[in-house]
């Protein structure tokens, strides 16, 4: 027989919890702090440039916009493709998508240079704009997500949350594609200007995503002494696998793609071979650490059962998504832009050359408290409301794996 | 003929049908519509789609170690030079509207050199991109900053091909007038607006001028008895990456 389920507050009384939410706090106050340097004296502390002029906050913040989306993901497979397995993480599901999303916000609209007028860019559209657009889809995927979670939580609603759960899906398919747009769409630069970056962007979201959704799972149970059965633990690191896969195939034909035409060699020839940083990046963190060795992981036959080996593919796939959005962000912008074919330039403004960019720690902490206050929102929201079954024991979520077992 | 020249004689036809009657006072005054291309524009009256304006550069002329474009815009519009403004930014931060790049043909070994600046772009990618619709494009061609409403994102220097904005990275003093500029906030060539709509022509192709050069063309592409428009007719004149279709206000020769 099933066990009934039951979503309870976690207590939130002991030392370790109030540890957690001051770490986080003092993490959020030290990014407030650089943002109040960079805005007071300028971005000339940062390490920006009019060469590079985005940057590490930029890595962050689209590392967390991005992988919002797919945390939604788990909540969709028990709505829209009726997964019951997957049911009981629906509102961790929505709610890590709603943090993940507010802390890449935070770190993108702290790093304008007019963080001030904020105001304006929601007043005024330049409706041809994919960021005026993204502006409308993040606002409307906030909204959206916060009824799908009530039309869950809600037991009187309830019947109405399967609608919501299909919005939402098709919602974060459609963020998501104007996230990878945001580059996709860029004629100028060569490592960017490719449709495919919209799908890739995609699926990259399903890993980070799910990444983030296992460990925020894992830490949640395991902290708070709730069971967390090996059936659903598995199933999603077997999904995480896939992903992980997919996010390869990807990136293969993108660089495939690329290389099949003569004029993007030299870029590609700058990523995979000479690139320094980036190369490195790409291969040994972006590829071998964070797709190759967790991928392996997830399903060795043993090492895959190994709650510690499964932690650690998680944190290797976030670590490998952000060097892939460092490569291609500030790799892209590294790479000098081609105006004159068959000429060699130079001049004062550094045509021709490749750019280089070192990020200040003013940078790194602004992003560092993006995936705090993300953080730091799940533990109060899991404190306060009933986001977090009692128990997700294998008889619990599937009552037919725990027979087997 | 290509399709931006065909652009450019459709509008030069309509130009000439509403100028006719202006011809008369050109009879009358000959020599003052031949030092000043464009006559001034009250500051009350809206910019007409009439114009397009654009520049024409002969690399031909332009002097290898000559920079005199550069400091003119440099004083004129109040960045960089010996007294920068920009004191606390590297050489990668300071801002720089018009800059000169020197260029070597892998295949010949032919050095020349230009100056590159905002293209003014037909189609700028820079606006498409603006989230506020700050970077605009006047009718008469000119793509400006409005740095009221730009709120510092920066995705229109990631989409211009031709590295023509700056973002100021610190507070600035002593400014022009004319050129507001503002820490925070993106700016690039405004082809001198202010200077044109009072009748004048950019400071970097009076410089060039001044130094006997006369490698710069200022004036209006749908005037066909502009000097521009009958050098480019002469000469050709080329655009700098042209298969993005930009149909760009500013051309070259010898490129």
């Amino acid at each position: 027989m099933k066990l009934a389920l039951n979503y309870r507050e976690i207590e939130g009384k002991s030392t370790g919890f109030w540890v957690l939410l001051g770490g986080l706090g003092l993490l959020i106050v030290l990014a407030l702090g650089a943002v109040l340097h960079m805005e007071h004296s300028g971005h000339y502390v940062t390490g920006m440039s009019n060469q590079i002029v985005w940057g590490m906050p930029h890595v962050f913040a689209i590392f967390l916009i991005v992988a919002a989306s797919g945390a939604l993901n788990v909540a969709s497979i028990g709505t829209v493709f009726g997964k019951p397995l997957y049911k009981p993480l629906g509102r961790l599901s929505g709610l890590l998508s709603i943090a993940l999303l507010l802390g890449g916000l935070m770190v993108l609209v702290l790093d304008l240079g007019r963080p001030d007028r904020l105001i304006v860019a929601m007043t005024y559209y330049n409706f041809k704009s994919i960021f005026a657009w993204n502006i409308i889809l993040y606002n409307g995927f906030l909204a959206i997500t916060i009824v799908y979670l009530w039309l869950m939580m809600e037991r009187k609603m309830n019947r109405y949350y399967q609608s919501a759960g299909y919005v939402a899906f098709v919602w974060r398919l459609i963020l998501t594609t104007g996230t990878g747009s945001i580059f996709g769409w860029l004629v100028a630069r060569e490592a960017y200007d490719m449709a495919l970056l919209a799908p890739m962007f995609i699926i990259m979201s399903f890993s980070y995503g799910l990444a983030v959704f296992i460990l925020v799972l894992m830490a949640a149970y395991n902290w708070t002494n709730r069971p967390l059965g090996n059936a659903i633990l598995y199933r999603l690191k077997n999904l995480l696998g896939v992903f992980i896969a997919a996010v390869l195939y990807f990136v293969a034909v993108y660089h495939l793609s690329n290389l099949y035409a003569t004029e993007h060699h030299s870029v590609e020839r700058f990523i995979l071979m000479d690139g320094g940083i980036y190369t490195t990046l790409f291969w040994l963190v972006q590829i071998l650490l964070g797709s190759l060795v967790p991928l392996v992981m997830v399903y060795h036959p043993s090492i895959g059962k190994s709650r510690p080996a499964i932690a650690t593919a998680c944190a290797l796939v976030i670590i490998g998504g952000l060097a892939q959005l460092y490569v291609l962000l500030i790799g892209g912008q590294a790479f000098p832009l081609d105006m004159f074919p068959g000429y060699e330039v130079s001049s004062s403004f550094f045509d021709g050359v490749v750019n280089s960019y070192s990020p200040s720690i003013w940078e790194i902490t602004l992003g560092v408290g993006g995936i705090a206050i993300a953080l730091l929102l799940v533990t109060v929201a899991v404190r306060v409301l009933r986001f977090l079954p009692e128990t997700l024991d294998d008889g619990v979520v599937d009552p037919h794996a725990a027979k087997a077992d | 003929m290509s399709d931006n020249t065909r652009q450019m004689n459709s509008a030069r036809r309509e130009f000439l049908s509403k100028a006719g009657a202006t011809a008369g006072a050109v009879a009358v005054a000959p020599g003052v519509f031949l030092t000043a291309p464009a006559a001034a524009k009250p500051a009350d009256e809206k910019v007409s789609d009439d114009k397009r304006w654009g520049l024409l550069i002969d690399t031909g002329k332009c002097a290898n170690g000559c920079d005199a474009c550069v400091s003119a815009c440099e004083n004129e519009n109040g960045w960089g030079g010996n007294d920068n403004s920009e004191k606390q930014s590297s050489e990668e931060q300071r801002a720089q509207w018009i800059r000169k790049v020197q260029l070597k043909e892998k295949a010949t070994g032919h050095v020349s050199a230009l100056p590159l600046m905002c293209q003014h772009c037909e189609t700028p990618p820079c606006v498409d991109v603006c989230p506020t619709g700050a970077s605009f494009r006047r009718v008469d061609g000119i793509v400006l900053v409005d740095k009221h409403i730009c709120i510092g994102c920066r995705y229109c220097m990631m989409a211009c091909p031709y590295k023509a904005r700056s973002f100021i990275h610190e507070d600035l003093t002593d400014q022009k007038p004319w050129t507001p500029r503002g820490k925070g906030t993106v700016e690039s060539c405004t082809l001198c607006v202010h200077r044109v709509d009072e009748g004048g022509t950019p400071a970097c192709v009076e410089a060039c001028k001044a130094e006997n050069h006369n490698a710069m063309f200022f004036g209006d592409l749908y005037d066909e008895n502009s000097e521009i428009s009958q050098q480019l007719e002469q000469h050709g004149g080329k655009q700098i990456r042209a298969d993005l279709g930009l149909n760009t206000g500013v051309r070259y020769r010898g490129i």
